[in-house]
């Protein structure tokens, strides 16, 4: 049987109006904005602050996301960052005090030609190094932990083994950003929807306030986290980032009993699924090709996806799709975030997260914290500084596979 | 999907093309005098507009000929096809209403000198107009 959502009380923070000034302003209320004003909160005592939401809490692509939790990324700076991220994702419920349904029930990264299996089996080793739990399966073994899977060699791709990452899952996305925002709230920080940040007030290179739909706000510090309208705020404050947004769509099917007991992603043949507690089939694909601030693509990227799915997975065949939708999401051209200082004085920005950034929320939350709150990075996001496009230190998680989502 | 109007060949599905990002990015003159900075602003930095946007397509499955197109990013109409090493046409003047056009920096020329194969989803269906539509 499908799992009981937990209940939540029916106010999980307050909606006050904004104060003259405060210590530090967050800019988005997704799921980065919210962890990293609880980190600030919680780790630095920075109460005084706010995030500003220009819609409503989650609206963005926090609560459009297909979930996916992982960490098993190739190179040694993605490792760390991400790995540290599954590791709060573990206590984060407890601490949170809130059950957003954080459900390890592993990830599976199918290999569908030769080159898949060397990069899967070399992302395997690199991760090990890592202290990164993962396996490589062989497709009999991919068949035992997901059986509604199709490993025959009568597909267009066969599946020849997978990476496999037991400690990896999902979880209830929603519920992940309303625990963030209550803890937030107890914690003194203000949370303000409709409030769209139109503009910067600057001292010179230093900037001393915003512009919003609601007045004026005075401010010490801004941290920058508006995901696919990152590069809007940048230019509003007179820099440039290495962003393009673009459509990434996802999908459901009606509910159906749980026929899927982990969760398979292949980037090959392009198509991940879930199955959520509730029953749905939850599925997503790659972004469309060109920009867009829509939040909707075009319907040949679905059509695509469920080409892939039903060759993957034949008893999808007569499931239906149920809702489709899209999200912005802030690409860079390595496939990594960007966490770390501007060219503007006491301006911050933690973007770039892409097609991949529910995952590392926690670590983007607490990293992006310490840099605000201190002025210079942590450890885990200084390599991911906005420089590195700059001095050629890229973090090129595109060759490396495992890269969606 | 996009209905994207190619100059040579007429209206085609989204399928047909390959998306080639930001329009009017040169080559830079003189490559050995550039920073590092310049450099990086030429490999990896691109205008992100939401609004109107000039950008590059090609068609892959057709002609296999690149054009240029102006297409608002919020609401994906396409304003204008014009051949690659022209200006960009006016994408404001010719459709006041098209979106946050704001982010333009380099808009110009104005509607009535794009060049002859431009146009608005606004010119008569006779004229080889980009019927830009999401279905
Ligand atoms: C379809 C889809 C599937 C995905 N699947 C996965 C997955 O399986 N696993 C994974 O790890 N990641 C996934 N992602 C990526 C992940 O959702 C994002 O990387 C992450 O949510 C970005 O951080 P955020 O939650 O803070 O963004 P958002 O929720 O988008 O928050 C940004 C906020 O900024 C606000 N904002 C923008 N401009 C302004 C302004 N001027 N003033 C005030 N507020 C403003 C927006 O309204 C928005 O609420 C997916 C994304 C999409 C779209
Ligand atoms: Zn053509």
């Amino acid at each position: 049987m499908a799992d009981l959502l937990p209940e939540h009380p029916e106010f999980l923070w307050h909606n006050p109006t904004p104060k003259k000034s405060y210590d530090a302003v967050i800019v988005g209320g997704g799921g980065h904005g919210l962890a990293t004003a609880y980190f600030l909160a919680k780790n630095h005592g920075m109460t005084n602050i706010a995030v500003l939401e220009k819609g409503w809490l989650a609206g963005g692509n926090m609560a459009r996301n297909t979930t996916i939790i992982r960490s098993n990324y190739l190179w040694d700076e993605s490792a760390a960052i991400y790995e540290h991220a599954l590791k709060l994702w573990e206590i984060l419920p407890e601490e949170l005090e809130y059950d957003f349904l954080f459900s390890q029930r592993g990830v599976m990264n199918l290999a569908h030609t030769l080159g898949d299996v060397r990069e899967s089996m070399r992302r395997v080793g690199a991760n090990k190094l890592n202290g990164v739990d993962a396996e490589w399966l062989d497709p009999q073994q991919v068949k035992e932990l997901c059986p509604i899977l199709n490993i025959s060699d009568n597909i267009r791709y066969p599946v020849m083994g997978a990476t496999y990452q037991p400690r990896a899952g999902i979880a209830k996305h929603d519920h992940v950003a309303w625990a963030f925002a209550r803890k937030c709230d107890e914690l003194g920080v203000d949370i303000i929807q409709n409030c769209e940040v139109t503009g910067f007030l600057k001292d010179g290179n230093r900037v001393v306030g915003v512009k919003t739909s609601q007045g004026t706000i005075h401010t010490e510090k801004v941290g920058l986290c508006a995901a696919g309208h990152s590069s809007v705020l940048a230019e509003m404050a007179g820099f440039r980032l290495p962003i393009q947004s673009h459509p990434l769509q996802a999908l459901v099917s009606e509910l159906h009993e749980p026929v899927h007991p982990t969760v398979v992603m292949s980037n090959h043949v392009h198509v991940y699924v879930s199955q959520a507690h509730k029953g749905e089939l939850v599925m997503g694909a790659g972004v469309d090709s060109y920009n867009g601030y829509g939040q909707r693509g075009s319907f040949h990227v679905i059509e695509h996806q469920m080409a892939a799915a039903v060759e993957l997975f034949p008893i999808f065949a007569r499931a239906h799709v149920l809702r489709t939708w899209g999200g912005i999401v802030d690409t860079t051209l390595d496939a990594s975030p960007i966490v770390g200082t501007t060219p503007v004085d006491n301006m911050f920005v933690n973007c770039g997260w892409g097609t991949g950034g529910f995952k590392g929320t926690p670590a983007a939350g607490l990293t992006f914290a310490h840099t605000i709150a201190t002025g210079t990075p942590h450890e885990l996001n200084r390599p991911f500084a906005l420089e590195r496009f700059e001095t050629g230190a890229l973090i090129d998680e595109h060759g490396a596979a495992a890269v969606a989502h | 999907m996009l209905l994207i109007s190619c100059p040579n060949c007429g209206s085609r599905d989204e399928t047909e093309f390959h998306y080639g990002g930001q329009a009017h990015v040169p080559y830079p003159e003189n490559p050995n005098e550039l920073n590092d900075r310049e450099w990086a602003e030429f490999l990896f930095y691109r205008d992100n507009t939401k609004g109107a946007f000039a950008e590059r397509w090609l068609h892959s499955t057709g002609c296999r000929q690149w054009f240029n197109m102006l297409r608002d990013t919020v609401t994906y109409e396409i304003q204008a096809v014009y051949p690659m090493g022209t200006a960009r046409p006016d994408a404001a003047a010719a459709a006041p209403d098209s979106g946050t056009a704001s982010t333009a920096p380099d808009s110009t020329t104005t509607g009535t000198t794009a060049p002859d194969i431009s146009g608005t989803s606004t010119t008569p269906a006779s004229t080889p107009a980009p019927e830009g539509a999401t279905t």
